[in-house]
């Protein structure tokens, strides 16, 4: 609960920008490959503008598409964008693709000359870091949750392979760009007359979410710890997911970006969907575990109702039950499951 | 000139174009793995038909979730002195390992049936293989459209995941087993079962080879089910199966992973 009270700044003030560049020996090879990325887009110095929207004054966000990622698309179905300070532009998910990276880049330089300072990324999965590797340059700091960088090493063998099969997109290990500043618990960030507050959380929609508050507008970026119109994908923990939906609403905010949805939500409304999807996903599981049913039926069984709520649902639901259904079989004590979220609130 | 350069174009695209079916259709149903090497590997000259006579398989031809591929098998008859399974081998033509687990069975099984959660690498047949009392081979095939299985992130390096780790507990459908019948049980093993494979191109740090070799499941002291694990199991080894007790007793199981870690639990049951 304290964790995600926004505080004010006192936390680590971010070294003053200037005095970045000469780090470590990450940001001397970020310089080698940022200039090795340059040349391999020299035949399209200047790429189109990503189309943004400013939804708060200083606040620009790119919306995605409901689709799932396929080669034509690249996966850019996120919403990803950027806020700017007076100094400091912070970059807020990159896109599902080095080119959408770029894209986005473009919208920053055309909508102002405030710097790039930080890249945030709000979880490790591709349709929010892929865009990463056209941001890397000397003054550019990544910023990540403290897991970011295991959850990417993990994955990005099997990142790689899917990349090629299902987005047409030949990647390698350089496309996967760690944090130089990794968030355990809380961070914020100085922009010049305003500040991000970013908040690390346990395991929820993956284990490596971030979220991030700006302070000037009272806006609150949670990433894919929204779902909006999206059926909610679990890549963490269903029960540590509706956690904190139930700790999120402690955060004051005049509106919300999702991750998917959306470019602006009023908040905490917004998250009544996501919270009634994966409290009756909770309650029907739980249910099913107790009448000794069986996976294949839980999964066969369960939460068709809702089928009209989301897009993508044939997609990822069934998923959904599958790693819930793990996932509670492990639940303490698991005779007698505790009821504390008697499922969906209106039927 | 320009007019056959435009003919050859088309009949390539023509043949690319007619290529295709043919290319996702081989792709689709690829037994080269089992008929060049897998089935000699584990079965040699041995005949194998499948006569759907003993065992049927269930697995959802696109999974979901590859790291988690609920799959059944089916036994046709109840295990009797006259006929009965001795074992079920279980191959996944594609994935890194194909050798994915095998279950023996005994006439205190009740019934030769077997529910699992296997991960799946490609797209590829799961074979299930059941040696009968009489010695003959009877094989059930399922297509499984999956990816990455074996080399998805494993979530199980959580704090309570690693506190809970080799817990055991049995689930019963009913409340109390029916004597001299098949009674269906649940076992459910906490154990990461990572693949070794997967590999952090990063830092160059694997996770190294971790998961359930060996489970004995007796009642009373008599065997009712022996499974040989591999990689292939998922995350949190999960089996249903049979057993047929006669009288009050005891299921007690052994397990033994490829570290040489052993775990064990008991389970009065009282009818």
């Amino acid at each position: 609960m304290r964790d995600l009270a926004p505080k004010e700044p006192p936390t680590p003030s971010p070294m003053p920008s200037l005095a970045k560049p000469f780090c470590n020996h990450l940001k001397a090879l970020s310089l080698l490959i940022g200039g090795l990325g340059n040349l391999g887009f020299s035949s399209h110095p200047i790429a189109e503008p990503l189309a943004i929207k400013e939804v708060a004054n200083g606040v620009y966000v790119h919306q995605g598409s409901h689709l799932l990622p396929n080669p034509q698309n690249h996966g850019e179905i996120a919403n990803i964008g950027f806020v700017v300070g007076n100094h400091c532009v912070a970059v807020i998910d990159t896109g599902g693709s080095q080119e959408q990276g770029q894209r986005l880049k473009a919208a920053i330089t055309t909508t102002t000359e405030v710097p790039i300072c930080y890249v945030i990324n709000t979880h490790v999965h591709p349709d929010h870091i892929y865009g990463n590797r056209a941001f890397k340059s000397p003054g550019v700091e990544f910023v990540g949750h403290y897991r970011l960088a295991a959850a990417m090493a993990m994955r990005a063998p099997y990142y790689l392979v899917q990349a090629k099969d299902q987005l047409g997109l030949t990647l390698n290990a350089e496309d996967f760009v760690p944090p130089d500043l990794e968030v355990r618990d809380t961070l914020d960030l100085d922009l010049g007359g305003r500040t991000l507050h970013l908040i690390a959380h346990p395991k929820a929609h993956t284990d490596n979410d971030l979220s991030i508050f700006d302070t000037a507008s009272e806006t609150l970026w949670l990433g894919d710890l929204l779902f909006m119109g999206h059926v909610p994908v679990i890549d963490g923990s269903l029960l540590g997911w509706l956690k904190t939906i139930d700790q999120l609403p402690s955060i004051t905010a005049k509106r919300v970006i999702p991750g998917h949805g959306p470019i602006t939500a009023l908040w905490p409304l917004a998250l009544a969907g996501e919270k009634r999807y994966l409290e009756s996903l909770a309650h029907d599981i739980r249910a099913a575990q107790k009448a000794n049913k069986t996976i294949e039926q839980a999964m066969n069984e369960i939460g068709q109702e809702h089928r009209a709520d989301w897009q993508l649902f044939d997609d990822f639901h069934r998923r959904n039950i599958a790693s819930g259904f793990a996932e509670l079989e492990w639940e303490d004590p698991s005779p007698e499951p505790p009821m504390k979220n008697p499922g969906r609130s209106n039927p | 000139m320009k007019t056959l350069i435009i003919r050859i174009l088309l009949t390539l695209t023509l043949l690319t174009l007619s290529g295709l079916p043919l290319l996702a259709q081989a792709e689709g149903e690829d037994e080269s793995q089992w008929t060049s090497h897998l089935k000699n590997q584990f079965f040699g000259d041995r005949p194998i038909s499948e006569d759907h006579e003993a065992i049927e398989i269930t697995a959802p031809y696109r999974a979901e979730d590859p790291a988690l591929v609920p799959i059944q098998i089916t036994s046709k008859f109840p295990q009797t002195g006259t006929q009965f399974i001795k074992k079920v081998t279980v191959i996944i033509d594609h994935n890194p390992t194909p050798f994915s687990a095998s279950f023996e069975f005994t006439l205190e099984s009740g019934k030769a049936d077997i529910a699992t959660r296997m991960r799946v690498n490609a797209y590829t047949y799961i074979r299930a293989i059941a040696e009968t009392n009489d010695g003959k081979l009877h094989m059930a095939k399922a297509f499984v459209k999956a990816s990455g299985g074996c080399s998805a992130p494993i979530g199980a390096d959580s704090e309570d995941a690693k506190a809970r780790f080799g817990k055991m507990k049995f689930k019963f459908d009913q409340d109390k087993p029916t004597l001299g019948s098949a009674n269906p049980v649940q076992l459910l093993i906490s154990h990461p079962n990572i693949t070794g494979m997967q590999m952090d191109q990063i830092s160059r740090i694997i996770q190294p080879a971790h998961y359930v070799t060996d489970v004995k499941v007796s009642f009373d002291g008599k065997p009712v089910l022996t499974v040989k694990g591999d990689i292939a199991l998922s995350t949190d080894p999960n089996f249903r199966f049979y057993f047929a007790p006669e009288k009050a007793g005891e299921l007690h199981v052994d397990i033994k992973d490829n570290l040489g870690q052993q775990f064990s639990a008991n389970q009065s049951v009282n009818p």
